[in-house]
């Protein structure tokens, strides 16, 4: 309570006026000053820590400023110089390879088919069984990070690791042999959860005398998911396929595990730039790669927006 | 174990006629019954044996990385209790992820109800700008300009510097999902509070808020959730170990020093998850999660 807004004791007619334009819509009397007073603590917050270092990066990205010597001093103007050099660097193309394949095979496939196939198999069941199901892909979802990160580690360690007690592949160091597989199937287990409790709360939505109506006229699963369900979850699949992309491309977690190695192996986007701006200190540089992931997320955006979009306009 | 396999009995009235296609329709369902729970047992092998660890190392007598059935013993805990920055960094944790949780419920709340029930101008727009801003920035694309502007403000090495940022980046979701809660509340209600003359902050503690409850509950899980296990802003904001939540300690503990001290790191492990669990479930049981709002549009 102690950040409750500045309460602007407005002038009685000001609010009447924000009233009367539309007094269907605004039930408790808020009145836009006030309303718009409601909104400012947030937007505060945003503006300072969000907003304000997402524009710096975008200023920082055009300027050599590097962590130490001359130029940390007096960072120049350099352009568009380290976009190009970025768009050059044989580490920026490697890394933006490994991330398309660890959002695509984590997140796209992995996660969302997953979620959606236990969501899907689940669906008409109750009990025992599916609380234990649910409860341990939730437990994977909410546990720390740090934790999760040295739990992965000790199941994927080379002598002692547990799965190579139970695959029988004694001495395999998955993370050197196999790293970004590890990381994919890591994160597939990291973040199915939030795919399987969204595509369950779209498939309560699917009416079920619809699904009976389609098997009653011999339709197979593999039809009814494709005529009957699909069409009615569209909106939700698109929902979640943008946000499990980004997260999965913003992802730092991976870090964790492998720091990126062995070599530059599992050197995603987040990691890549780590190591470029605070690892090896040049700021300018790595702000120049932030800003060019900015844009690759917004690209990911705009692309779900409009399919979203599209879903209304032939309907 | 498993729940009772559904649609394995009833409605095949068999007659003789249709013999044939009750015996293949038959196979079909024992087939389809031997999948269900051959899948259930993969996810559920996949998704439990790299917990098996966090559930046995702690109460082992010799730790080992290998997941196995434990000698029990509670020594182990004895070290954790010894070691300096344990149960400090707990309490930190604690502390950031309280200040993150109550700041990201105000504000959001009133945020929310603010925009769901007064049409300000650009208003889709920019919740819609905020929330990609927040799922792009957050974290690692804006590590840079975070670390300097905390440092202008003097919030290096500070945990109030941690709340704030942490707050900024996850305050657009928090108010995108609760605004949603907030559309599918009734306004009779508030009408009627308001014909009795309470003020727009009355109206929203007394009768929005409660009418809202569960929907408040789940940004405050989530907030506390994500700040319990985030790992990348404290570990770039706060310097003195003194000041550290468990997150960046815990990533200390494996990383420095040859020899990785199983016996800490299990125990650690386990004392620094059992809170979110808890929290989870006590908030399930009591709120189910409602998941439909927020997400859809």
């Amino acid at each position: 309570m102690a950040t409750s807004p500045p309460d602007p004791t407005l002038p009685a007619g000001e609010e009447r006026a924000g009233r009367g334009e539309r007094p269907e819509r605004d039930a408790a009397g808020l009145g836009r000053a006030r309303a718009a007073a409601f909104v400012v603590p947030a937007l505060l917050l945003i503006a300072a820590f969000l907003v304000f270092p997402a524009l710096w990066t975008i200023y920082l990205g055009l300027t050599d400023y590097r962590l130490t010597g001359l130029a940390a001093v007096d960072p120049q103007v350099v352009g568009l110089d380290n976009f190009e050099r970025a768009l050059d660097d044989d580490g920026f193309t490697n890394s933006l390879g490994l991330t398309l394949q660890f959002v695509v095979g984590s997140a796209v496939i992995g996660q969302a088919g997953l979620g959606f196939a236990i969501a899907w198999v689940l669906r008409n069941r109750r009990g025992f069984g599916r609380r234990l199901i649910e409860a341990m892909v939730l437990l994977a979802w909410i546990l720390p990070s740090s934790v999760i990160a040295f739990l992965w580690i000790a199941l994927l360690d080379r002598d002692d690791g547990t799965l190579n007690a139970l695959l029988s592949t004694p001495g395999t160091a998955w993370l050197l042999e196999h790293p970004m597989l590890s990381i994919v199937v890591f994160n597939i287990w990291r973040g199915t959860a939030f795919s399987m409790m969204l595509y369950a709360a779209a498939l309560g939505n699917v009416p079920p005398s619809h699904l009976e109506t389609a098997r009653l006229a011999g339709a197979s699963s593999p039809q009814q998911l494709r005529d009957v369900v699909f069409p009615r979850i569209r909106g939700h699949v698109l929902t979640n396929l943008l946000l499990i992309s980004l997260w999965t491309f913003n992802d730092f977690t991976p870090f964790l595990l492998t720091g990126g190695g062995p070599e530059d192996r599992t050197e995603i986007m987040p990691v890549f730039i780590y190591r470029t701006a605070l690892f090896g200190g040049e700021l300018g540089f790595g702000a120049a790669i932030s800003v060019l992931m900015l844009l690759i997320n917004l690209v990911i955006a705009v692309v779900y927006v409009r399919l979203l979009r599209r879903r209304k306009d032939p309907a | 174990m498993n729940a009772p396999p559904a649609e394995t009995s009833g409605e095949t009235g068999e007659r003789p006629g249709d013999r044939h296609a009750a015996g293949l329709d038959g196979a079909r369902r024992l087939l389809g019954t031997v999948g269900f729970y051959t899948f259930c047992s993969l996810v559920l092998a996949f998704f439990s044996v790299p917990l098996l660890w966090l559930a046995s190392a702690p109460f082992d007598d010799t730790p080992s990385i290998t997941a196995s059935l434990p000698s029990f013993t509670l020594d182990n805990f004895e070290t954790l209790l010894d070691n300096r920055y344990a149960l400090r960094s707990l309490g930190n944790s604690t502390i950031l992820a309280a200040g993150t949780g109550a700041l990201v419920v105000v504000c959001s709340a009133l945020a929310a109800y603010a925009l769901s029930r007064v049409r300000l101008p650009g208003r889709d727009a920019l919740l819609y700008v905020l929330l990609l801003l927040s799922s792009i920035v957050t974290g690692t694309a804006a590590m840079v300009p975070l670390f300097n502007l905390a440092y202008e403000l003097d919030l290096i090495d500070s945990q109030l510097g941690v709340i704030l940022v942490l707050s900024g980046g996850l305050l657009p979701s928090a108010v995108f999902i609760l605004k949603d809660f907030m559309d599918g509340t009734p306004r009779s209600y508030e009408e009627s509070a308001q014909v009795f003359g309470a003020s727009p902050l009355q109206v929203m503690r007394h009768v929005v808020v409660p009418l809202v409850r569960p929907g408040l509950a789940t940004i405050a899980v989530w907030s506390v959730a994500q700040v319990w296990g985030n790992f990348l802003i404290p570990f770039l904001l706060l310097r003195s170990p003194e000041k550290s939540p468990a997150a960046v300690v815990m990533y200390t503990f494996y990383t420095e020093g040859g020899q990785p001290d199983l016996a800490l790191i299990s125990t650690f492990s386990l004392l620094y998850s059992v809170p979110v669990v808890l929290m989870f479930l006590l908030v399930s049981s009591r709120y189910g999660f409602r998941f439909h709002g927020g997400i859809k549009r």
